[in-house]
């Protein structure tokens, strides 16, 4: 088992393998999608207090779960890479931050929507939209590091670091801004309803989250192949793939 | 079905603006992405060609 | 412990040679506070309200500024390279430096502020609370800031890359800093902030020197 693991961390063996995985993720995540909104917009029933305006949360909610799963999925590579010096740790690393940003993004710019009808005001400062915000700055500090260190080893390296220091900060940050928050604002407003849920939307939320889930690897792995290929473009294998044979013929005519 | 007629679907309870706000910013992004990491690939695959195309041609001149 | 000592006179010795980077940190800070107050309007109640969050952001950015000057005229030189090499402890070397960094950056701040906080007329004990804050604060600020001055070490635009790194990393010393003079003004007291600050300051000083002289190595050896 730890055999297989290991065949997979060179980046010869796991192109091919994200090359046929990824297709399955894509196709789970519109499945999901399909299905999720589907419950969340025409079997769930209107919110007593916040109306139709509710419905926000089915991207909202799912958006701000995957900026984090993502970022500790960075953070997890991270690990991974400076223990084992892997390549392809790094190269995954950098993958997954792209798709992490803009969830981090959307969260935001969906909480803003929410929050404008809902409490007035375009922006909060609310614990958690504010721990989102330093999280998508944590993500654009990651993306501005790697991309300014010319060498990939290095930029992969000190990613890694960036990361794990990130995440190992999030929580921190995440409790000083709560409390932050509840001193400053005396009662706490939370965005989604104390009181329970009706099911079916906690239903369409989680559907939804698992279907961003899966769009997320989809798009991971898919970008990965594109920096395996760039990053590992002097060996044999790379010239040896057909795409990259019928692009040669391509460039010649 | 909840909705009386699909101009109520799209009214949202007068909270259209921000749900389809919504929505439409995250679908738009998503595809926004898929299309970058398709751009993604076939920059890196001409780029990869490219190389090898160049050093081909090297040894030929070399050899030549 | 005499090679730690040494990395520290040698700090000194050096940055008070060309003494214009220990001032213009400070300068840096007085002209901030100074600004803000022509930004937001002379009425003392507003002033008074935002002077922990003015001035403890003030130390922060000033602090900032003087990061990228960490590691980067050793770098030049190849003294970097030497203490990676030597038989002490890069770690060690690099708390060092950052103990010294803190002399020369942090500790004039934390001398200044109550001077600065006068002009918004903060009480004495809001004062008090002001300068044991940032005592406590600036060291975190110096030791994270490391972390990021060493990921940075030698690459393009090294300096606007760092603040945009540290910045998010810097937000809860800022809330505790802050909040712990907000705490003592509103009559709540302070001393949950500050342990708060003094547990973070400790974990900072055990996890940062290790970090930070991995992230060297990481910039050393390409």
């Amino acid at each position: 088992m730890m055999q297989k693991l290991f065949h997979y961390a060179s980046p010869q063996n796991f192109y091919p393998l994200a090359g046929k995985l990824w297709p399955a993720f894509a196709l789970l995540a519109t499945g999901l999608t399909v299905w999720g909104l589907w419950l969340g917009m025409f079997v769930a029933p209107t919110d007593f207090q916040q109306g139709e305006g509710y419905r926000i949360i089915f991207v909202h909610v799912p958006a701000s779960w995957m900026s984090m799963v993502i970022y500790l999925a960075m953070a997890f590579w991270a690990l991974l890479g400076l223990t084992f010096n892997t390549r392809l740790s790094g190269m995954m690393g950098r993958a997954l931050a792209p798709t992490g940003a803009i969830f981090a993004f959307l969260s935001l710019w969906t909480g803003a929507l929410w929050g404008k009808p809902m409490w007035g005001a375009w922006w909060v400062w609310d614990a958690r939209l504010t721990s989102e915000l330093i999280l998508f700055f944590l993500y654009l500090g990651y993306i501005a590091l790697t991309s300014a260190i010319d060498d990939p080893r290095r930029a992969d390296k000190a990613g890694g670091i960036l990361a794990l220091v990130g995440a190992l900060n999030v929580p921190v940050i995440y409790f000083s801004v709560k409390w932050w928050n509840t001193l400053h604002q005396g009662a706490s407003v939370s965005l989604t309803k104390g009181s329970s849920m009706a099911q079916t939307m906690l239903e369409a939320m989680l559907i939804m989250g698992i279907a961003f889930w899966m769009y997320a690897i989809a798009m991971a792995l898919y970008r990965v192949r594109s920096i395996i290929l760039v990053r590992e473009r002097h060996a044999q294998w790379v010239a040896d793939l057909p795409e990259v044979k019928a692009k040669t013929l391509e460039v010649q005519s | 079905m909840i909705w009386n007629s699909w101009s109520d679907f799209w009214a949202m309870g007068g909270y259209g603006v921000y749900v389809w706000g919504s929505f439409g910013v995250t679908a738009a992004l998503m595809l926004i992405e898929m299309v970058w990491v398709k751009q993604a690939r076939t920059k890196a695959l001409a780029h990869v060609a490219q190389e090898l195309v160049a050093a081909q041609t090297q040894g030929k001149d070399w050899q030549g | 412990m005499s090679a730690f000592v040494a990395i520290v006179r040698r700090d000194l010795t050096l940055a008070l040679r060309r003494k214009n980077e220990v001032i213009t940190s400070v300068f840096f800070f007085v002209v901030v506070a100074a600004l803000f107050p022509l930004g937001i309007g002379p009425e003392m109640n507003t002033l008074r309200l935002v002077a922990p969050g003015i001035l403890w952001v003030g130390a922060l950015l000033a602090s900032m500024l003087s990061l990228g000057r960490m590691f980067a005229a050793d770098h030049a030189d190849g003294t970097l390279e030497q203490m990676a090499l030597s038989p002490n402890s890069l770690s060690m070397l690099v708390a060092a430096k950052i103990l010294a960094h803190w002399l020369l950056s942090g500790l004039p701040l934390v001398l200044l502020a109550p001077v600065l906080g006068l002009q918004f007329d903060l009480s004495a004990n809001a004062l008090w609370i002001l300068t044991l804050s940032l005592l406590l604060g600036t060291p975190i600020l110096s030791l994270i800031g490391a972390i990021g001055a060493a990921l940075t070490l030698g690459v393009r635009g090294g300096d606007v890359l760092l603040s945009l790194l540290v910045l998010p990393l810097y937000v809860p010393a800022l809330v505790f800093g802050a909040g712990a003079v907000q705490a003592e003004i509103s009559g709540l007291g302070a001393s949950a902030h500050l342990s708060i600050l003094a547990a973070m300051a400790l974990v900072a000083a055990v996890f940062s020197p290790w970090a930070s002289a991995a992230s060297l190595r990481i910039a050393l050896e390409s």
